[in-house]
């Protein structure tokens, strides 16, 4: 479904401030996969997000979007099939728009043709997609977002993301604002939508057991480089400890001397 | 206290002509969020394209022409914006400055013509109500108005006018909703000064003239209606808010004609006295946080 091949991308090229950030990554995920990313701050995690969301143009190599070309698309575009949810509940909605209305807007590019942007068919459809959530927003349908806490915020962004049935879904350290509670309920709700609707999805945490509990596939990054890509049993034998270990510089340049090795 | 009739009438129907041109402001002071200078130009392009049009006999088109010439200019103010990446204020400036030129051009060189004698919308309408006190006048203001507000009501409520309000309210949230950004902002900014320049038509109409200077300043009047409006309704939904710039509009020109009938001022000050109300409506919630600061203050003493 998504395939990354040999991208690179460098920040302030030739300059004092020059920052390696991806450095030829190579990726593929297949349908179905649900994929956590973890690694230190400055690895690119959210970096690699940003490439292939289309949030900045790559140097080198292509990213392919259920076998589409996408390298060269701005991101409005990519849009169409990715959905994105950012760590600042503030930032995914719009916050003098009521509910009804942020979710009419994330559903317009699928939604039928209707003069009217608010009608009485999608709102229905709106309506029991909120009541899934549990949080008493699908009686709040003419609430503006701007009132609603960071957790519902978080939530109705999420909604808004999957409302259109992307092909990719990228979750950049969504539950990091939030309270542990709320954290843990919108964890839950990601998940349950996401098994149900079966959408390739990547998910940055630090939270290390999260990352090795979600989803069926966990990628390390570092310095621009994947160092660690695990799946099934390789996976389901590391622990937290382990994998706590990798943050250290020498384990890690263990790991890049062993990939290089096994190559 | 006699305040004449006619003093109120007048008033009246220069508050619903510029209210046409304070709902465009709105449109993108409040709604798209950007600061438009553009204003200042399309209100005098409005007021040139009509005058030449009406003379040439066509009261009607005049008011359609003058509208697509504003949102030309609003679309290429946009242009600036989106494509050249040009800081707001500035493509707003630049537009409004090039303007003066292309409406000296409209009016064939000339910086002042007049409409007299022609036939207009409003010598139309006197004709089928035949009353004094300008009643006629009045009432075709209302409905050019109203029409206007219905249509601006009623667009942002399609799918089109829900990409625009949010790309007001949040940029990149309408990126990653797959919709060009850049185009909705470029419709906003068309659609305001289309406004703006049917007010200069309608206004040039009324007064039978049209003046190259005539829209210098013409930014602020519609910001003074804007927020004085708000200070009255508040801030709700879009269509309360046109209302709103409506009534604001007339309030601002009941208060500026009470001004100066009373001699409070002499009439070249206006437009001081213009920006003085909006420094003073828009300083509103600076006052009051102080006002209660210092009361904190003054508890604390006497505790």
């Amino acid at each position: 479904m998504l395939e990354l091949k040999n991208v690179s991308k460098t920040f302030y090229p030739g300059t004092a401030n020059e920052k390696k950030a991806l450095q030829s990554i190579n990726l593929n995920l297949d349908q179905g996969d649900f994929v956590t990313i973890i690694g230190s701050n400055g690895a690119g995690k959210s970096t690699l997000f940003n490439a292939i969301g289309g949030a900045f143009y790559v140097d080198r190599g292509a990213i392919l979007l259920d076998n589409k070309n996408i390298t060269g698309l701005p991101d409005y575009k990519r849009s169409y099939d990715i959905g994105r949810l950012m760590q600042d509940p503030m930032k995914g909605t719009a916050p003098s728009m009521t509910i009804e209305e942020n979710l009419a807007l994330a559903y317009s590019r699928k939604a039928k043709k209707s003069f009217f942007a608010l009608n009485r068919r999608d709102t229905v459809h709106f309506r029991e997609l909120l009541s899934t959530l549990d949080l008493g927003l699908e009686d709040r349908m003419k609430t503006k977002v701007g009132h609603l806490s960071g957790g519902q915020r978080q939530a109705v962004t999420l909604l808004m993301c999957t409302i259109s049935s992307p092909k990719l879904l990228l979750l950049d350290e969504h539950t990091a604002a939030l309270d542990p509670a709320t954290a843990q309920k919108i964890l839950k709700i990601t998940t349950d939508i996401v098994t149900e609707s079966e959408i390739v999805t990547m998910m940055i945490t630090h939270d290390i057991k999260a990352a090795l509990s979600l989803g069926n596939r966990t990628i390390m990054m570092d310095d621009g480089e994947i160092i660690l890509d695990i799946k099934g049993e390789e996976r389901n034998k590391m622990t937290v400890e382990e994998l706590l270990t990798y943050y250290s510089k020498e384990r890690k340049k263990q790991l890049t001397n062993d990939r290089m090795l096994l190559a | 206290m006699n305040i004449p009739i006619v003093l109120i009438m007048g008033s009246v129907q220069l508050g619903l002509l510029y209210a046409v041109m304070a709902m465009g402001v709105y449109v993108t002071f409040r709604i798209l969020n950007v600061p438009d200078l553009t204003v200042d130009g399309s209100f005098a392009l409005g007021m040139a394209c009509a005058a030449v049009v009406t003379i040439n006999g066509h009261p009607l088109l005049a008011l359609f022409i003058a509208a697509f010439a504003g949102a030309l200019a609003g679309g290429v103010t946009g242009f600036l914006q989106t494509k050249v990446g040009i800081h707001p204020i500035l493509s707003g400036i630049l537009v409004m400055t090039g303007l003066y030129s292309v409406n000296l051009a409209i009016m064939g060189g000339k910086s002042n013509i007049s409409v007299a004698g022609k036939e207009t919308l409003f010598t139309k309408m006197e004709a089928l109500i035949v009353t004094g006190n300008g009643w006629g006048k009045t009432l075709l203001a209302l409905i050019a108005c109203i029409i206007v507000a219905v249509l601006l009501a009623v667009t942002f409520k399609t799918k089109m006018g829900l990409a625009i309000r949010a790309t007001g309210d949040n940029e990149e949230m309408v990126r990653s909703s797959s919709i060009n950004a850049k185009i909705t902002k470029c419709i906003g900014l068309a659609i305001g000064n289309a406004c703006v320049a049917l007010s200069g038509a309608l206004v040039c109409q009324h007064q039978m003239y049209s003046d190259v200077t005539y829209g210098s300043g013409m930014v602020v009047f519609g910001l003074a209606s804007v927020i004085i409006g708000e200070t009255i309704f508040g801030r709700r939904s879009v269509t309360i808010g046109l209302v709103s710039a409506m009534a604001g509009s007339i309030i601002f020109q009941i208060i500026k004609a009470l001004a100066l009938k009373f001699d409070l001022f002499p009439s070249y000050a206006i437009k001081l006295v213009s920006s003085i109300i909006v420094v003073i409506a828009l300083s509103g919630p600076a006052i009051s946080d102080s006002i209660k600061q210092n009361k904190m203050r003054g508890r604390r003493r006497t505790i």
